[in-house]
């Protein structure tokens, strides 16, 4: 068996189409575009047909990891691109577990995955060799963590491999429908599990059984970089929020500053927020903390939910379910639920069908005000009535989302922008670029920052962080110079595939030092010009897909419930993306000629 | 010396210790780690911590039948053994020894990975699985 390249050089293409796979070195690709990000944008915009129905089989699917991935630590991530079926614009997500180095320990830097398998199939990758699996014994299970149960027993490679499926909710194309990697970790954003679901594909093994021997001249260097970050990542107080309570820890605060979305919006402080915070899962349901692969910091919290059986004493039934910051807010405080089992309860029934926890949550959200507001009825509920605080029956609407019995649910499977396009209640649909909004109402910056990036994430720019940091709002120009700013530099991060966590370690002068260390000679300026060139791609891209900003929506209820810095105005986010726009434009120009 | 589990409980799965042994060792990666961390049948039940206990009387020394493995005697006690890589036929019997399953295995040698019980991995465990037992 040979050793792999310390710096990737190959892509895998696999074809579900025809059971054929291959590779081609593209040296070209990984010198301009580095990895992450930004191989993923290059590959999608050579491979796709920004025209196609992103549920057929012409959709396809890119899997990249970084020059940098199992080579340092935290340099923890895959992203993952496609035609979102949810957006229908480029579809961008995250995943951590063991994704980012079993792909990167195969030795190629990027997957394209292509066509469509005639019967469920899953893929077994690894060094040299790509498996065509049949799943049609696993197609349809209830749950997704099963499918991993079985999947773990039948391949081989424990300790160094990645499983990563569908649920239902993917089978079904619910539009939202994620992908779970080791049962807690997920591309959960933008609707990936529905593109395997149309592709026939049920899983992916990667087993990162290939291994990288470090040139002599480097060794030294090397170990004492690698020793460096090691130490800020485990002794600096640069990652303590992430592992002792995790992400929740932000509960209690936006709570306090009234910026932690709660019944829809409606209000951003929420009554029980004590009973859903950051301590009090700690102290009454945290039973176990994970990390992903090469990564010490273990921010993955498990609650347990200890479960009794109707009318049989004696009978429980446990479960451990990951819970943070963002599945509190959507799963929890959008929902108006009460405590802290309930929550799990309801976390319990997305991961089991496989659906993205924060669109999720936000469409359970909708639904909920709808029928207090009688825009919808039983008659669309069916066996489910809606009410906040009402974990059960969250649980049933959740199973007929998956199951689309009749044609609001069908609706529902597509976010709260279908539902708000046929019945109405636009005006608390909360959704940006199509895409569920997440936990902040922290003022202008976050919800610009989720209008204007490129994937309508929060993690694209942290608009949300900005806000919090601001004493005082500044003008709209600046603001948005801000956002664009923060989002080049990650376009960075991600093309290397860093943890976004790990961003206050991974400072420019230390991502160089990390390419220095090991003989690839890259300077601040250099990195962040890489940034910039990928943002512009990427938005470039972007438009290709249609985007634009004339059809950018603003939800009416940001601008009703106060944020952290006041009531929004209006105008003030008109005047951001106007200028925003023309700016954007110039960037495209500059870089891409 | 050796490297012994202290507490398998607070193993969080990052597998710093797995990358920290391919390093020792020359190499970046996992497959090649004479330490192995793998859930226990799902993250949810916790992790298995694999790793030679540097036994007193090594099975795997004394099925070898090359003498590629010699048993490491220190202040007269024998702990674990020492690999002659010169040695080694690549015949396994070594691996299929060791119940433990801490005799791994080199595709890219064809030969068993041996832990020398350097510590090294001791100090890259950021929860204190690991210790070093004297």
């Amino acid at each position: 068996m040979e050793y792999i390249d310390l710096f990737p050089k190959k892509v895998l293409f696999i074809d579900l189409s025809t059971r054929k796979w291959w590779t081609e070195t593209r040296e070209d690709l990984f010198e301009n575009y580095l990895g992450g990000t930004g191989v993923a944008t290059k590959l999608l915009e050579e491979n796709l047909d920004p025209n196609c129905d992103p549920l057929s089989p012409d959709n396809v699917i890119i899997f990249a990891t970084g020059p940098l991935n199992a080579l340092y630590p935290v340099v923890s991530k895959t992203v993952a691109m496609f035609k979102s079926p949810h957006t229908g614009n480029i579809g961008e997500s995250h995943c951590g577990g063991r994704t980012s180095a079993a792909f990167r320990l195969t030795g190629y830097g990027a997957v394209v995955i292509k066509g469509k398998s005639d019967i469920p199939v899953y893929l077994v990758i690894s060094p040299n060799k790509v498996a065509f699996r049949d799943a049609r014994s696993i197609w349809g299970m209830r749950s997704t963590y099963t499918v991993g149960k079985i999947i773990r027993r039948a391949e081989r490679g424990a300790g160094i491999r990645t499983i990563m499926r569908i649920g239902r909710a993917g089978e079904k194309m619910v539009t939202y429908s994620s992908v779970v990697a080791e049962s807690y970790r997920h591309f959960g954003r933008l609707g990936l599990g529905a593109v395997f679901g149309s592709k026939n594909l049920k899983a992916i093994v990667v087993e990162g059984s290939g291994s990288i021997k470090i040139p002599e001249a480097f060794r030294r260097s090397y170990n004492k970089t690698y020793k460096k970050i090691y130490d800020l990542e485990v002794n600096s107080d640069l990652m303590k929020k992430y592992h002792d309570l995790g992400t929740p820890a932000n509960i209690l605060n936006l709570n306090k500053r009234g910026a932690l979305p709660s019944y829809n919006l409606k209000s951003t402080t929420y009554p029980f927020a004590e009973e859903l915070s950051g301590e009090k899962m700690a102290s009454d349901y945290l039973g176990r903390r994970l990390a992903c692969s090469h990564c010490p910091v273990a921010c993955i919290h498990l609650g347990i939910l200890r479960e009794s059986y109707e009318n049989e004493p004696y009978f429980y039934k446990t479960t451990y379910v990951s819970y943070d910051y963002e599945l509190i807010y959507s799963c929890g405080t959008m929902l108006g639920i009460k405590n802290g089992h309930d929550l799990l309860k309801v976390i319990d029934a997305i991961e089991v069908a496989g659906l993205d926890a924060m669109s999720g949550g936000v469409v359970l959200a909708w639904i909920t005000e709808a029928f207090e507001k009688g825009i919808i009825s039983e008659k669309e509920t069916l066996n489910a009535t809606p009410k906040w605080g009402e974990a059960d029956e969250y649980v049933k609407i959740i199973e007929n989302i998956v199951e689309q019995p009749n044609d609001f649910y069908k609706l529902a499977a597509r976010g709260v922008e279908s539902l708000s396009d046929y019945y109405g209640g636009k005006d608390f649909a909360l959704a940006f670029g199509k895409n569920e909004m997440p936990g902040y109402h922290t003022g202008y910056a976050a919800h610009l920052g989720w209008t204007l990036g490129a994937r309508h994430s929060h993690l694209d720019n942290a608009g949300y962080s900005i806000d919090q940091k601001l004493k005082e709002i500044p003008s709209p120009e600046e603001l948005v110079d801000k956002i664009i700013e923060e989002e080049c530099w990650r376009q960075l991060l991600t093309s290397l595939a860093i943890c976004l966590f790990a961003r206050g370690i991974y400072k420019p002068e230390i991502v160089a030092e990390a390419f220095n260390s090991l003989g690839k000679n890259l300077d601040e300026e250099q990195l962040r010009n890489f940034g910039r060139k990928i943002y512009a791609f990427k938005y470039h891209l972007k438009q290709k897909l249609g985007f634009s900003f004339d059809k950018l929506r603003i939800p009416e209820r940001i601008f009703e419930t106060p944020s952290m810095h006041g009531k929004l105005e209006k105008s003030y986010i008109d005047k951001a993306l106007k200028y925003a726009a023309d700016k954007i434009q110039g960037i495209i120009k500059q870089h891409l000629k | 010396m050796r490297v012994a589990v202290k507490d398998s409980n607070r193993c969080v799965g990052c597998q710093s210790c797995m990358f920290a042994c391919a390093r020792r060792h020359g190499e970046i990666g996992v497959v090649n780690s004479r330490i192995r961390i793998k859930s226990a049948g799902g993250m949810e039940n916790g992790f298995e911590v694999i790793i030679c206990r540097a036994c007193e009387n090594p099975v795997c020394a004394e099925v070898c039948p090359t003498g590629a493995l010699e048993k490491r005697v220190i202040n007269g006690r024998v702990r674990g053994v020492i690999f002659h890589p010169e040695k080694c036929i690549g015949c396994k019997m070594c691996q299929q020894a060791c119940i433990i399953g801490a005799v791994f295995w080199s595709e890219h040698e064809n030969k068993p990975l041996i832990c020398e019980h350097c510590g090294y991995c001791v100090a890259f465990c950021p929860h204190g699985v690991l210790e070093i037992e004297r």
